[in-house]
């Protein structure tokens, strides 16, 4: 018969007991060549504080007047929608791409690579500029059967505007970008998992979605947070077609005022809050995606500040692997 | 319940598997012997269809597998056909490939509902049954990385299981095993043995073989070298590869 496992580590424990553990007292190595090294970059970072805090030129007043004013918030809106849309079609698209370029048909794996291919090849600037000017090309669009009669038509400047052509352009050149993510990822699974899935009269689709993806967003989350985070830069880059997001709208008020500078700092901070934002939810998308890992999760801030508490409390410090 | 008749496989331009026949009877237990390399994992694989045969027939449960006869021309079978013919066998592995990202339970439950359709309350309330028969009660809730290797593959067999399969396969599944570990997966294939399942073990533990097999097929380089009772091709081997082998893992 089979001993049931708590039998097993019950037997297990009288070991345990057996060996009495004695805290190692000693006095730690010391490290006065980082002391002095870390004193030099603090006086370094005073004297640029110092700078920036006192130059008239750097215009904090005028940074402080604009920071939240409603033109800037609307900028900045505008700013994360066109991330939010842009990475959205991007992630939907890589992982169709991924899907196709992984596929044992050829006709989707060769356009699939093609589209790679050609989206990572050419400047994002010339093809926002495309997309913008996508109504010389085709003054009409219309949707209907292929080479056949169409049933929807019209103008393509009325399809396209500005703010279609931005999303368009950033989504479709990420698009390639995350194909190649996720197909890293969709490669890191175990060939054996797949395998398994099969033998348990699983279809492809099926062990795609339910197996494959969901352990490949371990290695897909940390690169995609990072493309995040390029895009919200990246899309400042539309401000060459007009459209008024955070970057164009500070542009707009400094050739009117000429307070390039801080306005520019406007515009950064801003950058620098949401990437912040950004950064923190990428911890906790990590952190929901690692589970059944056998690494073991970082901490959550709440968690560690827990501990800390618990642990002034108890007036000892805790080994962290045998507390949770 | 399953025969194998005349199967062949290359790899490119390597032979593996040429001219293999086999029968396992329902309620059956055949274990496969043979050294690495002969090409026992292969025919595992073309049992469930997870390789393609090259030439030769596969039957299981009464019906050729991947292919439909009609009018005398084989047809191969659309993927959800097959997938469905797959579902009733069951596969464990040497690396037990547990989903590692679902817990115990999930791992159970998965392709009942999703292949079998069959409701989530019904499939969960048997895999907790099959977790106290493979003596796991109680783990239902862990992720396979906090299993032990043991724990692991009788999670395995109970995920396999789960299928209610007609054909149960093993790929030697003691072999990523520590050796205080072997016992308790061989005991829960014994249970099995027992239960009237019909199984075909590839295995190195000739002692699992002895007690359990009710034929014993010995393969090597692509072909059954020798079959019969255990007593016959355990203690009395005929051939000279046979006999070479088993003196060298007894
Ligand atoms: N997918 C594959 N492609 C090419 N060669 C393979 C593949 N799978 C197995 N082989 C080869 O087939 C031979 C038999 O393998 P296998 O069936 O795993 O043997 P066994 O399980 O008896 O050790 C080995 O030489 C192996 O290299
Ligand atoms: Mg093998």
């Amino acid at each position: 018969m089979v001993l049931p496992d708590h039998e097993i580590a019950h037997r297990g424990r009288d070991y345990a007991a057996a060996t009495p553990a004695t805290d190692i007292k000693a006095v730690p190595v010391r490290h006065p060549g980082r002391w002095i090294g870390a004193a030099a970059v603090a006086v370094a970072l005073a004297m640029l504080a110092h700078t920036i805090a006192t130059n008239p030129r750097f215009q904090w007043g005028v940074v402080g007047q604009y920071f939240s004013s409603s033109s800037i918030l609307m900028g900045l809106v505008r700013t994360i929608e066109l991330t939010v849309m842009a990475m959205l079609i991007g992630i939907l698209l890589g992982i169709v791409l991924a899907v196709m370029r992984l596929s044992p048909n050829k006709v989707l794996s060769t356009t699939s690579w093609a589209y790679i291919w050609f989206f990572r090849g050419t400047p994002l600037l010339v093809q926002l500029i495309f997309w913008y000017n996508l109504s010389a090309l085709f003054p009409t669009l219309s949707i209907g059967i292929p080479f056949g009669p169409g049933f929807v038509s019209g103008s393509a400047n009325a399809f396209i505007t500005t703010y279609v052509a931005a999303i368009l352009g950033l989504g479709l050149n990420e698009g390639a970008y995350m194909a190649e993510i996720v197909r890293a990822g969709i490669l890191s699974v175990d060939e054996g998992q797949i395998e398994a899935a099969y033998s348990l009269g699983m279809r492809r689709s099926q062990v795609m979605w339910r197996i494959v993806l969901p352990q490949a967003m371990k290695v897909i989350i940390p690169p995609t947070g990072n493309q995040t985070i390029g895009m919200l830069k990246s899309s400042s880059l539309v401000s060459v077609i007009s459209v008024p997001e955070l970057l164009f709208t500070a542009q707009i008020i400094y050739t009117r005022t000429y307070q390039t500078i801080p306005l520019l700092i406007v515009a950064s901070l801003w950058y620098l809050a949401v990437t912040t934002v950004l950064t923190v939810g990428q911890f906790y998308v990590e952190r929901h995606f690692a589970k059944g890992g056998s690494r073991r999760l970082p901490l959550t801030p709440l968690q560690s500040l827990r501990r800390k508490l618990g642990e002034q409390v108890k007036g000892k410090s805790n080994d962290p692997r045998f507390t949770h | 319940m399953c025969r194998v008749v005349d199967v062949r496989k290359c790899f490119g331009s390597q032979e593996i598997l040429r001219g293999v026949s086999l029968e396992v009877k329902t309620g059956e237990v055949v274990c496969i012997l043979g050294p690495s390399g002969s090409g026992k994992t292969t025919l595992l694989r073309c049992i469930n269809h997870l390789e393609k045969i090259d030439s030769g027939q596969v039957w299981v449960a009464g019906r050729l597998v991947g292919y439909r006869e009609h009018k005398g021309r084989l047809h191969e079978l659309p993927e959800n056909e097959i997938a469905l013919r797959r579902a009733d066998i069951g596969m464990v592995f040497q690396k037990f490939n547990l989903f590692a990202h679902m817990t115990v339970l999930e791992n159970l439950a998965l392709a009942p509902v999703l292949v079998r359709r069959q409701k989530r309350g019904i499939v969960e309330a048997r895999a907790k049954e099959l977790l106290e028969r493979v003596g796991l009660a109680g783990k239902g809730d862990s992720y396979p990385s906090q299993l032990s290797g043991g724990q692991q593959q009788r999670v395995a067999i109970a995920r396999a299981l789960a299928m209610e399969p007609k054909l149960l396969l093993f790929d030697e599944p003691t072999s990523a095993l520590d050796p205080e570990l072997v016992s308790e997966v061989l005991n829960v294939m014994k249970q099995l043995a027992g239960d009237g399942y019909t199984m075909i073990v590839v295995t190195h533990e000739i002692g699992f073989a002895r007690e359990a097999a009710d034929s014993i097929v010995f393969m090597d380089d692509g072909v059954v070298v020798e079959q019969g009772s255990p007593h016959e091709v355990i203690f009395n081997p005929k051939q000279e590869r046979t006999q070479a082998f088993l003196s060298k893992v007894l």
